[in-house]
């Protein structure tokens, strides 16, 4: 730390160097640490009105925990809902998260491979406009895409592909794309940044070699491009599995994302308590999750910031 | 197993510019061959051509008397071994080694056994587990050697692939990639813009100036009968003259060259066209031709005054000035040469080392 300041003030002079370490410090600690830390805190308290806060009734209790265990029954239940929605949000989140990976991966190997200069710049930005709109507009406007008289059924039914409107809004189908086309550029542009390093000659030589397109990349690129890969693919999954906006709109009426159960804890529940301990679950089981994919591909932690 | 190649007037055009022009040429099973020239010449290209990164607009690729058209990289019998070697970081040497075979689904046990025994062949046994980043730049280039050799192509394809040595291992290089061509018997074309490795490597040597073949042949024919202008001032130093042809008997050429009596030298008839009286010509003489006088007066004498010396030990490279044009003189330093700054020195030099060719564009500096 000493020596990373004083790095900085030799780089920088003193004054830049005091307000960076200031900046900093103020954005991790009192915008990200202090509030989760207060709210593992409240996570181990029970939920009391306000009068009996800091009075004796005040103490640390596993309570929180144990409901989203075992519900609200007996002592040996199983809360099966909550986990149950738990796991399908993470299986969405997954799913989503590969889904993306694999559109993504061509266009950002076509990006940083194929395209001329000026015309790769033109792609990026034909990327980005359609996030200068809000991501909840670009919810409703799937909603308008995937609804009974959308564009979808009206050209399938055109089409005669099928005869009565397909409910993708109850089946689905409308939230897993409405939540892989949300983060999308956060898949593209870690894998754009690690496969536009690739010396040109590598593809060139393994083709020499003999390989085909498959085994060039499989070979070649992917093995090169993995921190990009692991990088943009565990930003689409916290933020997919942590997304509350897209799943209020599109989602389907009988499936709960698991955000929403700690919105509701902290909204209309007014369990501040449990809602800390859902959030918390949510987070550790996400981070350990990531994590063992990570082992399980071999990729360290600073190849990914690369 | 080595195959010949041959190229059928080979075009290769991108939109307006035109970067190979009608290249004809046939090149032996076994032989080594450089293309040499200037960057952006064409050379690059037309390696990309044979090994099927580009196709031909015009023309034909032939290989073994097969018509590469439509036959990609991995499909033919070409290894290319590139300028930055294009070594894989991620993988181990053996790996490296063995990836043609990897792609060709060899099993691991077959493909570490060639690997071994390609690294006994490049003199680096024993090493497949090191990593790339472990290994001298020399240790590199031989490591890219074996990979391009581990599935036995018929035809090796060298871009400029010493560009990134040093001087001394570059030199060394050179002994040992023509001594590998030799062991192996592969078809090497290699591609240069250093006249010195083109001359020590080459069976043959092919000059390319903008896209087009200026020349083929050995290089003792290149560098001693150069047929057009830019391959004399291209290929080793020369000193050039501008002049005109008096007369020409198919044998011996009188040039006037402004520095007082007309030079004498031979015609090549088999050098290019053949220059008439009253052409405009460029004559070439090399630094090492030029002469002090020793007699009073000699064939091809003139008169030139002292500018100024390099002295490299073993050579002097000096400049004298001839009414008013600099021109390079070469002498080994045996102590015979003595120079008087303050007085005119008579030069000359032999009728056969002087060669007049049509003017053309000469190589740039």
């Amino acid at each position: 730390m000493r020596d990373l300041f004083y790095d900085l003030v030799r780089r920088n002079g003193m004054a830049v160097s005091i307000y960076l370490m200031l900046a900093v410090s103020i954005w991790v600690f009192l915008l990200i640490i202090l509030p989760q830390l207060t709210m593992l805190d409240y996570s181990f308290r029970f939920n009391l009105p306000p009068a009996k806060i800091g009075g004796p009734e005040d103490v640390y209790t596993l309570e929180q925990y144990r409901y989203f265990f075992q519900g609200s029954g007996a002592s040996d239940g199983i809360n099966t809902l909550d986990i149950g929605i738990l796991f399908k949000t993470l299986f969405a989140a997954v799913f989503v998260t590969v889904f993306d990976l694999i559109i993504c991966y061509p266009v950002a190997f076509v990006l940083a491979k194929s395209s001329a200069g000026a015309k790769a710049r033109l792609l990026v930005l034909a990327l980005i406009v359609p996030y200068w709109i809000n991501e909840i507009l670009r919810a409703f406007a799937f909603r308008i895409l995937f609804g009974a008289t959308g564009v979808i059924n009206e050209t399938g039914m055109g089409l005669g592909l099928w005869d009565t409107p397909i409910d993708f809004i109850r089946e689905d189908v409308a939230l897993y794309a409405g939540l892989a086309y949300a983060y999308i550029l956060l898949m593209i542009f870690p894998l754009y940044n690690a496969i536009e390093s690739l010396d040109r000659n590598q593809i060139e030589a393994a083709r020499d070699m003999g390989a085909n397109w498959w085994q060039v990349h499989a070979k070649v690129v992917i093995p090169y491009a993995k921190p990009g890969i692991a990088s943009g693919m565990t930003m689409v999954f916290m933020l997919t599995s942590g997304a509350l906006a897209a799943p209020q709109i599109l989602g389907g009426p009988s499936n709960l994302w698991f955000t929403q159960l700690v919105y509701q804890w902290f909204n209309s529940g007014g369990n501040w308590p449990r809602g800390s301990a859902y959030a918390m679950v949510l987070l550790i089981v996400c981070i350990a999750l990531v994590l063992l994919v990570m082992r399980l591909f071999k990729v360290s932690i600073g190849e990914i910031k690369q | 197993m080595t195959k010949e190649i041959s190229l059928e007037h080979v075009w290769v055009e991108f939109g307006e510019f035109t970067a190979v022009h009608k290249a004809n040429l046939n090149i032996a099973g076994g032989e080594f061959f450089s293309f040499l020239g200037p960057s952006g010449c064409g050379k690059t290209t037309l390696l990309r051509c044979i090994s099927g990164f580009q196709e031909p607009t015009r023309g034909k690729v032939k290989i073994g008397g097969e018509d590469m058209r439509g036959v990609g990289p991995n499909k033919r019998p070409t290894a290319l071994i590139f300028q930055n070697l294009a070594l894989f970081p991620l993988r181990s040497i053996a790996d490296n080694i063995a990836f043609p075979l990897e792609v060709r689904g060899v099993d691991k046990k077959t493909r570490r056994k060639r690997a071994d025994e390609l690294l006994e062949l490049i003199a680096l046994p024993g090493q497949g587990d090191k990593k790339v980043s472990e290994l001298s730049g020399g240790q590199k280039q031989r490591v890219a050697i074996a990979r391009a050799l581990a599935v036995e192509p018929d035809i090796l394809l060298l871009d400029e692939p010493l560009s990134a040595l040093d001087l001394k291992l570059r030199q060394h290089m050179r002994t040992e990639l023509r001594a590998i061509q030799k062991q192996v018997g592969l078809t090497f074309i290699y591609i240069t813009h250093d006249q010195g490795e083109a001359l020590t490597m080459s069976d043959r040597i092919a000059v390319m100036n903008k896209g087009k073949i200026e020349q083929i042949g050995d290089g003792k024919a290149i560098y001693d009968h150069p047929t057009t202008s830019f391959v004399a001032s291209f290929v080793g130093e020369n000193n050039v003259l501008e002049g005109t042809v008096l007369s020409n008997d198919g044998q011996k050429m009188q040039i006037d060259a402004g520095l007082g009596t007309p030079f004498t030298v031979e015609s090549h008839p088999a050098g290019g066209p053949a220059l008439a009286p009253g052409d405009d010509c460029h004559l070439f003489v090399r630094p090492e031709a030029l002469r002090i006088s020793k007699d009073e007066s000699s064939i091809n004498q003139f008169e030139s005054n002292f500018v100024t010396e390099e002295f490299e030990g073993n050579m002097r490279h000096i400049v004298m000035n001839a009414n008013g044009k600099d021109l390079k003189l070469s002498l080994i330093n045996d102590g015979t040469n003595a120079i008087d700054a303050n007085a005119p020195v008579k030069l000359d030099f032999a009728p056969e080392m002087g060669i007049a060719l049509k003017p053309g564009e000469l190589a740039s500096a």
